[in-house]
């Protein structure tokens, strides 16, 4: 367990989601705490998407509040947006015809105030504003280095690249809170780990994150607590060593050991196959152990 | 731009296939090309038909008319552009690419304008026995370039036959070398002169007396842009408006304010203000739909609103408030404000909806508003706008003592009653391109970009998606309100018939749509373009008559499968719908350190 003198940043109590008979997501509760990586993950069709949702907003919770650093979230998403939660999607959603720069000075929406009439008028403030996001947003592309591809329309950038965008874009919008939807999906080990790199300079700029992965590598390296969702109910919680050696998460993910349980002998045999495909491959290793490699298929 | 180090695929030097369709060596395409061009023009200069039954009077010998300039001017302009690939000094300009496209299309161009004044005067004055000497030696004349330009090798490394052949012809080159550095006044000069043309161009085509001559005008204007456009001539004006942009945004209103002197008829300064008006309302249109992304098919209506509010506070004596009279400032403030509650409040309950039920809910708002009007005449409802007779009489505008209604002399151009309003029109769509271009380049203007893109995602990142959408849909209403308000005391009175949703007679809901989506959606430009076009070709071509919706309906479905991003392309548009090929890369080519995706996307 993580340290006890920091606050929580999101707090979700009883959160409940139901769609006609299907309850998608059973009275769950969940803490982020400033500073502090945490990670949701789950198998297939668990809910994380959903309870996700009935975060920012996007779903109305059927039961149960989510309040961010003490106050209840209002149920529309760009009010969620602008108290200071911002998210990516799974499947990445940028605004494809406009160029990358365009893209995150979107996403300082919330941030600025300058409606129709002081587009129209132009006095000097509204040139002051708009000098101000845009370097803001240079500032936030050079950080996520794609400061040299500030003009080029979104759709045409390599997939890792849109990825990084759209961290950019909800960064932007200075939230207290980033919440990543599968955020390496798609990606190659390099790519994942420069990924990993990243959440971990935005957990240092004093943003906390919450990351939904299917990359259990990815999850343990990266999160200082992880909670585990099967079938809509929250599993256990707690460090990557306590989640990974539990055996109802390895269960949720591998199905039920059946009798005759493998010896150590065999466990040691696969861990040291793992050992060497790591080193195969041009991945220096990060510590493989059965049950926490990439455990389903997608 | 200097080639770095990128190799282009292809090197535009196929060795064994030097000639094209017609196996002629280059030199003699070229000969031919050059040689037919100016027999071309030269034949203008004959007689074509024996009587002046046909119009434009081309019996005259030595001196063109009519139709025959149209030739005249498409034999020039092959001929120039055969020099230019000849590498004469001083026309290199013409064909930056030193491509054949451009000649290959103004041959075409000729060859289509002359053989359809032939056939036009054979068909309406019955028979080829009306053709005189000089009309076969035109037709054979224009065919002689086109035989050459077919001569001339493809552009592309097209190999097989057939479409893939014809369409090398008359593709652009991928790549325009970019031009040699000019001084600014150079540049500023170049503009001027081009806006003039334009101006000249456009002016033309307004005053075609009869609609043979509106078709080959059309022909040639098409053929020629056309050829200008694969010769990369536009790519590079763009360019350099893109430099001078406030230069160019000045000459294009002074070309507009010096239309209505180069008129010595009113009835084409009535051409002006009526596109003008249409203009400025597609323009509005262009808010909601081209960047807001709304498809709007009522919204005619608002110009309706406006128009009734501008005459009910008139002065008419028809007007439920006859005892009102506003000045303009007053009534044109009053319309759009007229025009921006009703925007608001069909807004507020049918922004909820998206796309198709969107566009299905303003429709039927757009109908409710004439069927409204209609109705409140006293029997059928309160008596405000006296049903279907209108609002007749409504007085002309006076401003300070300039009477609208009368004919003015201006150091010599006499101003006429519409060219009086016109001038106010150009004010009128002066001030709806700023608030476009301004509402555009903001943080309200991305919104509306960021909601079309992808609504969802807009809303996740903090845009009220439902605000933000009415404030565009107030915007644009409030502007059409504006352009009715001039538009009630232009024609003098206002009726319902006209707010419909389709008709054959320009500002109803579809024209305005098609305009909008004709002329290039999300552009200034664009929309301007494609209300000209769309004013000016059933005002033109009288003979469609009924069938001009069939014609109409035609053209828009060769548009959309030709050239799905309107005529004037946004870029964001260009790429969205071409997805193929792009080469938006801007500047530099910075090659990606980032290793090749291996995974499969999610």
């Amino acid at each position: 367990m993580t340290t006890m003198t920091t606050t929580s940043v999101l707090e979700a109590r009883g959160v409940t989601m139901r769609f006609g008979g299907l309850t998608a997501v059973r009275s769950v509760d969940f803490t982020v705490n400033t500073g502090e990586i945490v990670g949701l993950i789950g198998p297939n069709g668990a809910g994380k998407t959903t309870f996700f949702n009935c975060l920012t907003g996007l779903y109305i919770p059927t039961e149960g509040t989510v309040s961010y650093k003490g106050t209840v979230l209002p149920p529309k998403p760009h009010l969620v947006t602008k108290a200071g939660v911002a998210r990516t999607f799974q499947n990445i959603r940028l605004f494809a015809n406009m160029t990358v720069l365009e893209n995150v000075l979107v996403g300082r929406h919330t941030r600025t105030k300058e409606g129709l009439w002081s587009a129209l008028l132009r006095g000097p403030g509204f040139r002051k504003a708009e000098r101000a996001s845009e370097e803001r947003a240079m500032e936030l592309l050079g950080f996520i280095g794609l400061a040299h591809k500030r003009d080029h329309l979104a759709r045409n950038l390599p997939y890792g690249e849109q990825r990084k965008l759209e961290i950019a874009r909800a960064l932007a919008s200075e939230p207290g809170l980033l919440l990543l939807d599968e955020p390496t999906a798609g990606m190659n080990p390099q790519e994942t780990r420069a990924t990993e790199e990243l959440v971990f300079a935005i957990r240092d700029k004093g943003i906390a994150v919450l990351v939904i992965e299917h990359d259990m590598r990815f999850i343990f390296n990266l999160c200082d607590r992880v909670a585990v969702l099967v079938q809509g109910e929250k599993l256990i919680e707690g460090t990557s060593d306590v989640v990974q050696a539990d055996e109802r998460v390895i269960a949720a993910y591998l199905g039920e050991p059946f009798e005759g349980d493998p010896g150590e002998a065999e466990a040691a045999e696969v861990t040291a196959a793992e050992a060497t495909a790591d080193a195969t491959a041009d991945t220096p290793s990060t510590t493989g152990t059965p049950g926490t490699t990439k455990g389903d298929a997608q | 731009m200097t080639e770095t180090t990128k190799t282009p695929p292809a090197d535009p030097t196929p060795a064994p296939a030097p000639h094209g369709l017609i196996p002629l060596p280059p030199a003699a395409a070229r000969a031919l090309l050059l040689l037919g061009s100016v027999a071309t023009a030269a034949s203008a200069f004959l007689a074509w038909t024996w009587t002046a039954e046909f119009p434009g009077d081309l019996t005259i010998t030595g001196y063109p008319g009519g139709l025959q300039w149209l030739t005249f001017t498409a034999g020039v302009l092959t001929a120039l552009l055969t020099l230019a690939s000849y590498g004469i000094r001083g026309l290199g300009w013409l064909l930056p690419a030193r491509n054949n496209a451009p000649l290959v299309l103004t041959a075409i161009g000729g060859f289509a304008v002359t053989w359809f004044t032939v056939i036009a005067i054979s068909a309406e004055l019955g028979g080829l026995a009306n053709l005189e000497p000089g009309g076969w030696i035109a037709a054979i004349a224009s065919l002689i370039p086109l035989i050459g330009a077919f001569a001339l090798p493809q552009d592309g490394n097209t190999t097989d036959g057939g479409k893939e052949a014809l369409k090398a012809y008359i593709a652009k080159p991928d790549r325009i070398p970019a031009p040699t550095p000019t001084a600014p006044w150079i540049q500023r000069a170049a503009i001027t002169a081009v806006t003039a043309l334009g101006l000249g161009v456009f002016t033309y085509g307004i005053d075609t007396e009869y609609g043979e001559l509106f078709v080959g005008y059309l022909i040639v204007v098409v053929f020629t842009v056309w050829a200008l456009h694969t010769a990369g001539l536009l790519d590079r004006f763009s360019h350099l408006i893109a430099g001078n942009r406030s230069f160019t945004l000045a000459m294009g209103f002074l070309a507009a304010i010096a239309f209505p002197f180069t008129q010595t008829n009113d009835h084409y300064a009535n051409i002006g203000v009526n596109i003008l008006i249409f203009g400025t309302v597609a323009l509005g249109l262009n808010i909601v739909v081209g960047l807001a992304g709304l498809l709007d098919l009522g919204y005619v209506a608002f110009l309706g609103v406006g128009a009734y509010t501008a005459a009910l506070v008139s002065g008419s004596e028809f007007s439920k408030f006859s005892g009102v009279q506003f000045p303009f400032w007053a009534a044109a403030l009053t319309g759009a404000a007229a025009s921006l509650v009703f925007g608001v409040l069909i807004g507020a309950p049918t922004l909820r909806l998206r796309g198709d039920y969107l566009a299905i809910v303003t429709l039927g708002f757009g109908e409710i508003f004439r069927i409204a009007v209609n109705n409140m005449d006293g029997d059928s409802g309160p008596d405000i706008t006296n049903g279907p007779n209108g609002i007749p009489a409504i007085p002309d505008l006076d401003f300070f003592g300039f009477d609208f209604g009368e004919t003015h002399d201006l150091g010599g151009f006499t101003l006429g009653r519409f060219a009086n309003y016109y001038l106010l029109m150009v004010l009128i769509m002066a001030i709806v391109v700023l608030v476009y271009t301004r509402a555009a380049d903001s943080r309200i203007g991305r919104s509306w970009i960021a909601i079309r893109e992808d609504e969802t995602a807009a809303t996740a990142m903090g845009i009220n998606g439902f605000r933000v959408k009415l404030i565009a849909f107030a915007l644009g209403a409030a502007l059409a309100g504006l352009a009715g308000t001039v538009s009630a005391h232009v024609t003098y009175s206002v009726v319902p018939t006209p707010y419909q949703f389709a008709g054959s007679t320009p500002p109803n809901s579809a024209f305005l749509l098609a305009a909008v989506v004709l002329g290039g959606m999300g552009t200034v430009a664009g929309p301007l373009l494609g209300a000209a076009l769309l004013y000016l070709l059933p005002e033109k071509l009288v003979f469609l008559q009924d069938k001009s919706l069939l014609a109409f309906g035609i053209a828009l479905i060769l548009l959309m499968r030709f050239r799905p991003e309107g005529i004037i392309a946004n870029r964001r548009r260009q790429l969205e719908f071409h997805e193929t090929g792009q080469l938006d890369v801007p500047q530099q080519t910075t090659l990606t350190d980032e290793p090749a995706v291996t995974k499969a996307g999610a």
